[in-house]
């Protein structure tokens, strides 16, 4: 008897998920019936017919390469400068000391902040936006994997020494893939990074992007569309996540549990 | 060993080590010489502090002495070699790497092509009776599977001289006993000269022919003691009276030392 009640309230993961979605658009219809709450949340017939409309009118792909343009390059940009930084600042005593209280106090301050200045030393255009993602997950990937490579173990780099390895074997064999799981949170930190940054950086003067396109819909009064875009964004940023995810998993099985 | 032929294998001549701390000079080394022959067990005891590990490390090769030389086989001991083998108290096993992998790093490092390799390290696998975990990771092993694939992966690069740094300190009274009578039933087989770290007497009398007191601050050998108990020594043997006559000897010693350390 007891173990029939105790299956009856199991529910599995994917039921929990439906749930959850369940209780999310009874919360969202809620508010777009109340009368204060109307004008900023449209239900879903509305944001369906906005999705055929932006649709129809190109500007959704036009918004969504643009966007992805600027993310990929930027993140690109910052990881693969954000990599020989970390590590030089990991294995050289001054040039840590250097950069190091630069990157952790720029790092604090919120990119949308300096957006203008990159704007008027770069002129408008994709240019500021990639800049602006750049430096932004450039920061934050660097202080990760310079942490990462800080903590590889001692005592790892000594028994790789004893067993035979030469410098050059210890940064290939035992730095290398002590530090990928570092990495990978560095890359997944990154894009996540990337696509906050992204809506900051298209608000000066972009001429196509999802950021932009939200800050012209909100111009026109369009909420519809808008809040479409706010969906859109926020289903590509966990589709990105679980990709990375799934990618860390595969590639870094092997760690004790630990998560950032 | 008496009466056999004697190899000098380990040469340890007149090894200062001098460290510059904040509270300034502090000598972890002051003279210490020794001769190690080959086939030899050697088990270092000693208080916490005596430079045991520091002596280890510079045999190795990963530290160098401030004054004075290590010589493996006549050669001047500058930098790691394979000759010289170590195990880790902290197992030290690439945690990306599965069992196989970890035991086949050296051999790859030589140069040696994978299914030669792969035969090398199955066969010290086998040794340590790990066969059925070749392809699990580290993570999923426990302690003392852990220390067997160290050993295992130490053998593998088939060094002359093994060099162990309280390899079971971490570990349960039961696997430590299990362990230590298959180090011993390895030793016998394979041949090599050991240099054991323990602060565990009763250890050091189950391993070794020959056990090394050390003194604390300044670090240097205070005391020899040749023990002639037949292997394999069993249990059985801790309760004998020749086993406890050792045992209340070396621990007296260490303890007089442990005193000196708390003063």
């Amino acid at each position: 008897m007891d173990n029939k009640k105790k299956s009856k309230l199991q529910i599995p993961p994917w039921g929990w998920l439906i749930i959850s979605f369940l209780v999310a658009m009874l919360l969202w219809f809620f508010l777009s019936v109340n009368e204060k709450t109307a004008r900023s949340f449209p239900f879903l017939p509305a944001i369906i017919e906005a999705l055929g409309t932006v649709i129809s009118r190109g500007i959704l792909a036009e918004d969504f390469l643009s966007s992805m343009i600027s993310v990929l390059s930027g993140f690109a940009l910052g990881f693969v400068t954000a990599v020989p930084v970390a590590f030089l600042m990991a294995w050289y005593l001054p040039v840590r000391n250097i950069l190091e209280p630069w990157i952790q106090f720029i790092r604090n301050i919120p990119p949308l902040a300096y957006v203008p200045l990159v704007v008027i030393a770069v002129g408008v255009g994709r240019k500021p936006q990639i800049i602006v993602i750049w430096l932004a997950t450039f920061l934050i990937m660097t202080v990760t994997i310079y942490q990462g490579v800080r903590n590889v173990d001692e005592t790892l780099l000594k028994a790789a020494r004893v067993l035979g390895a030469k410098d050059k074997d210890l940064f290939v064999k035992v730095v290398f893939p002590a530090t990928t799981p570092f990495i990978l949170t560095a890359v997944r930190l990154g894009v996540s990074v990337a696509l906050t940054t992204l809506i900051a950086a298209e608000s000066t003067g972009a001429s196509a992007g999802m950021g932009m396109r939200i800050r012209s819909f909100s111009n026109s009064f369009e909420v519809a569309p808008m809040l479409l875009y706010i969906i859109l964004i926020g289903i590509i940023g966990i589709t990105s996540e679980k990709i990375i995810k799934t990618l860390e998993r595969k590639l870094t099985g092997w760690q004790e549990k630990r998560e950032i | 060993m008496a009466g056999e032929e004697r190899n000098l294998k380990v040469r340890i001549d007149h090894v200062e080590k001098i460290y510059d701390g904040r509270q300034g000079k502090m000598v972890a080394l002051n003279g210490v010489d020794l001769d190690i022959y080959e086939n030899e067990f050697i088990c270092v005891v000693g208080p916490s502090g005596c430079g045991k590990s520091t002596l280890l490390n510079i045999i190795a090769g990963l530290l160098e002495p401030t004054s004075g030389a290590v010589y493996v086989d006549g050669k001047k001991v500058e930098g790691t070699g394979t000759e010289r083998g170590v195990v880790f108290q902290q197992y030290a096993l690439f945690p990306w790497l599965t069992v196989l992998k970890n035991v086949m790093f050296g051999l790859k490092l030589k140069g040696m092509p994978d299914d030669q390799a792969k035969e090398i390290a199955m066969k010290y696998i086998k040794m340590v009776d790990l066969e059925g975990f070749v392809d699990a990771y580290p993570k999923e092993l426990s302690g003392g599977m852990k220390q067997r694939v160290a050993i295992a992966r130490a053998y593998a690069v088939q060094p002359e001289v093994l060099l162990m740094d309280e390899p079971f300190g971490a570990l349960d009274a039961q696997t430590r006993t299990q362990l230590q009578a298959e180090l011993t039933k390895t030793w016998q087989e394979e041949k090599k000269t050991c240099f054991f770290i323990t602060h565990d007497v009763e250890e050091a009398i189950i391993l070794a022919t020959k056990v090394i007191v050390m003194s604390a601050r300044p670090g240097r050998i205070k005391t020899i003691i040749d023990i002639d108990l037949p292997y394999p020594r069993t249990q059985d043997l801790k309760m004998q009276k020749e086993f406890l006559d050792l045992k209340a000897q070396i621990w007296g010693e260490v303890y007089q030392e442990y005193l000196e350390v708390r003063k």
